[in-house]
């Protein structure tokens, strides 16, 4: 009941006319970016991010993650009228939403979209009203050593669960870890890796390397490729959305289904694009016609939207609790936070009520406003992709510059910058995961601070991550995630010597 | 409404066409397999790590009296990225999958260089001419050049977009960006 009352106080909070505009604008932004080849959720929440920079924390944050839910609503538009995924998680979408175009029903299939992202959100947000207090004040009680635990539970599960190569997933944070360390010391005050450098004494920027990986590198790895397109254009009527949300409650057991299934992903780190897939296949498998998937069925639209978007929701929840981004835009949304000074975790939820409840509040807010603006608005944003190619990157580029120079006002990081460009873009090609190592830069000094914090406490015993029930719990977890591939083939080769003995 | 005859499937509703006139051919020879970039790489990540790991452990990887010292946790890390792309090393030499993908074709490599050596110019500019002025210059250069897009329409498409970011940033929301002389000359 808290909650709730909390949550009424962030919505007084919000209903300002000046965070509701931002509201607006960051949506419209947001469903640009999403609408744009090439950009997605990380990139466009990581390019206008220095737009936010002169404004108070809330307003910012309001208007940051209206762009992430503006990207995410946009991903459909290119998905279903283009049959291109402006997302990895958008895939799951073209497979009936291209066809259902094709047929001359891009309409519904917009709005079955629309709606599904909207119901999705809705539930990985009633999710974090009520859970995310919780944890957090769970978590209150938490010492180095647990967070260490925790920290170390987050890098394994990549590794472990990742679909990647283990030894790149391994490399890529490694090498996020390690960068995080360069500049000064926070314990000892000493000089690590910076080669005489005075520009590197500052260390590397989390921002910066953000803009330079997701954006610069986005723009070379769509340059590539051949950007002509061709789709179809759709206005959505009144009568076609009120047509598919009369079906709606006929779907309603996958739409709670994917809504489950996108929660549980969407806390585990890297989940969404899984989601989406599994969302899509299990309403595949549980159908009475699987047959018709693939073939424009509406259902195979709500599905992969609904759990895409729960999870990209849920992924906020252990950055909000616990200053864990579960997902690559909630890495950089949590590196926003930063930047204001406003340290993720549990404290947050005691010394800025006002920023989280204002926060959550958004999210129901801005999941309404923008559900109701893509409707009204898609064709529109479906001609914005009749611009070319040619004037929208150079204009990435400069806002790019823009964003990487305004944080520490230093030519070095526009140099950093192109760097991190070349790398995400090498990166990519040779699947290397980015996502672990944003994530990486984001926690490392914070989990090296705990890891040493907890030495001192401990003497240098390392007994001390096993030094209660809830931390050893923690760290053994971690350490099974990690070793979960070959526990895996273990147990099933176990599995495989003991079945011919019962039969 | 165009083109209808090629897409059957889609009958009256295709409305949205673009082309790209300077379009990478798909018949483009390779410049590079992944499998030897991917090789490349790994060994790159590893002198990385001997370096950053030396330098470490010259800042001291043991233990004091008031715990690990500054060198300790990058130390290890250094040797859990040396033991990562070492493997990844001969990982990709045993990789065939690899070996027969091409990592980027001659024409690919062509237009990712028409947007980088520009952005490589843009950022030098930056330091001499402004912010401001270096990206109208790239803007209206990249749309006339590499989009081949009319001059008119990429000088005043670079002009209103260079506009509009100087008075967001520089007027509105007070972010300081490098200037040039044309600012001066206007005593911003």
């Amino acid at each position: 009941m808290e909650a709730f009352g909390l949550l009424l106080h962030g919505f007084t909070v919000l209903l300002t006319g000046k965070t509701l505009l931002l509201m607006m604008v960051g949506l419209v932004l947001g469903i640009f970016v999403g609408v744009l080849p090439g950009l997605g959720g990380p990139n466009g929440v990581a390019i206008l991010l220095p737009l936010t920079f002169t404004m108070d924390p809330t307003s910012a944050i309001v208007m940051l993650s209206c762009i992430y839910w503006g990207a995410l609503f946009g991903g459909a538009i290119t998905s279903i009228l283009f049959n291109i995924p402006g997302e990895a998680w958008s895939v799951a979408t073209t497979f009936d939403g291209y066809p259902m175009a094709q047929q001359g029903r891009a309409a519904e299939a917009l709005t079955a979209a629309f709606t599904s992202s909207f119901i999705g959100s809705l539930c990985a947000v009633l999710l974090i009203t009520f859970l995310a207090p919780m944890i957090s004040s769970f978590a209150l009680r938490f010492g180095p050593p647990e967070f260490f635990a925790v920290y170390l539970l987050t890098f394994c599960s990549f590794v472990g669960l990742g679909r990647e190569d283990k030894h790149k997933t391994i490399i890529s944070m490694a090498l996020g870890l390690l960068l995080t360390g360069i500049g000064m010391d926070t314990i000892s005050g000493q000089l690590r890796m910076t080669f005489g450098s005075t520009d590197l004494l500052r260390g590397i920027n989390f921002l910066v390397a953000v803009i330079g990986l997701f954006g610069i590198s986005e723009i070379l790895l769509t340059m590539e490729e051949r950007l002509a397109l061709r789709g179809h254009a759709a206005a959505i009527s009144l009568r076609v959305i009120l047509s598919v949300w009369k079906d709606l409650p006929k779907y309603w057991v996958t739409l709670i289904r994917s809504s489950f299934i996108g929660c549980w992903l969407g806390i585990t780190p890297g989940g969404a694009i899984a989601a989406s897939f599994m969302g899509y296949n299990l309403a595949k498998r549980f159908s009475k016609e699987p047959d018709s998937f693939g073939k424009g069925r509406i259902e195979g639209v709500f599905a992969p939207e609904t759990a895409a978007h729960a999870s990209g929701t849920a992924a906020l929840l252990p950055m909000l609790a616990l200053g864990i981004p579960g997902s690559g835009t909630a890495a950089i949304l949590l590196g926003g936070l930063m930047v204001w000074g406003l340290n993720p975790g549990p404290l947050l939820f005691v010394e800025h009520k006002d920023f989280v409840w204002g926060l959550i509040a958004s999210m129901y807010l801005g999941n309404v406003v923008g559900l109701v603006l893509v409707l009204s608005t898609v064709p529109i944003f479906a001609s914005i992709l009749r611009v070319p190619f040619a004037a929208i990157a150079p204009m990435i580029v400069v806002s790019c510059a823009i964003g990487a120079y305004a944080i520490q006002n230093a030519m070095f990081d526009i140099w950093l910058m192109l760097l991190f460009g070349v790398v995400g873009y090498v990166f990519k090609k040779i699947s290397i995961p980015l996502a672990p190592f944003t994530l990486a830069l984001v926690l490392g000094s914070r989990a090296e601070d705990a890891f040493r914090q907890s030495m001192i406490g401990s003497g240098g015993d390392l007994g001390v991550f096993w030094s209660n029930g809830l931390v050893g719990s923690i760290t053994t977890l971690a350490l099974v995630l990690l070793f979960w591939p070959v526990i895996d083939k273990a147990c099933s080769r176990v599995g495989q010597m003991l079945r011919p003995a019962k039969a | 409404m165009l083109l209808n005859a090629e897409y059957p499937m889609s009958t009256t509703d295709t409305e949205i066409v673009v082309e790209d006139p300077t379009a990478p051919e798909g018949d483009s020879p390779s410049v590079a397999s992944t499998r030897s970039v991917d090789v490349v790489v790994s060994i790159l990540l590893f002198a990385l790590a001997c370096v950053l790991g030396f330098d470490n452990w010259r800042t001291g990887i043991s233990w004091d009296e008031s715990g690990p010292q500054a060198g300790y946790f990058p130390f290890y890390l250094c040797v859990i990225l040396g033991a990562a792309s070492l493997y990844g090393i001969f990982a990709a030499l045993r990789n065939r999958g690899e070996a027969s993908e091409t990592f980027v074709t001659r024409a690919q490599l062509r237009r990712v260089l028409q947007v980088f050596v520009p952005t490589l110019l843009f950022c030098i500019a930056m330091q001499f001419l402004g912010l401001y002025v270096a990206s109208f210059l790239l803007t209206a250069g990249f749309m006339r050049l590499v989009g081949r897009i009319a001059w008119w329409k990429s000088l005043l498409t670079a002009f209103i977009f260079t506009a509009a970011m100087f008075i967001t940033f520089d007027i509105a929301f007070d972010v300081i960006m490098p200037k040039g002389p044309l600012e001066a000359a206007f005593g911003y």
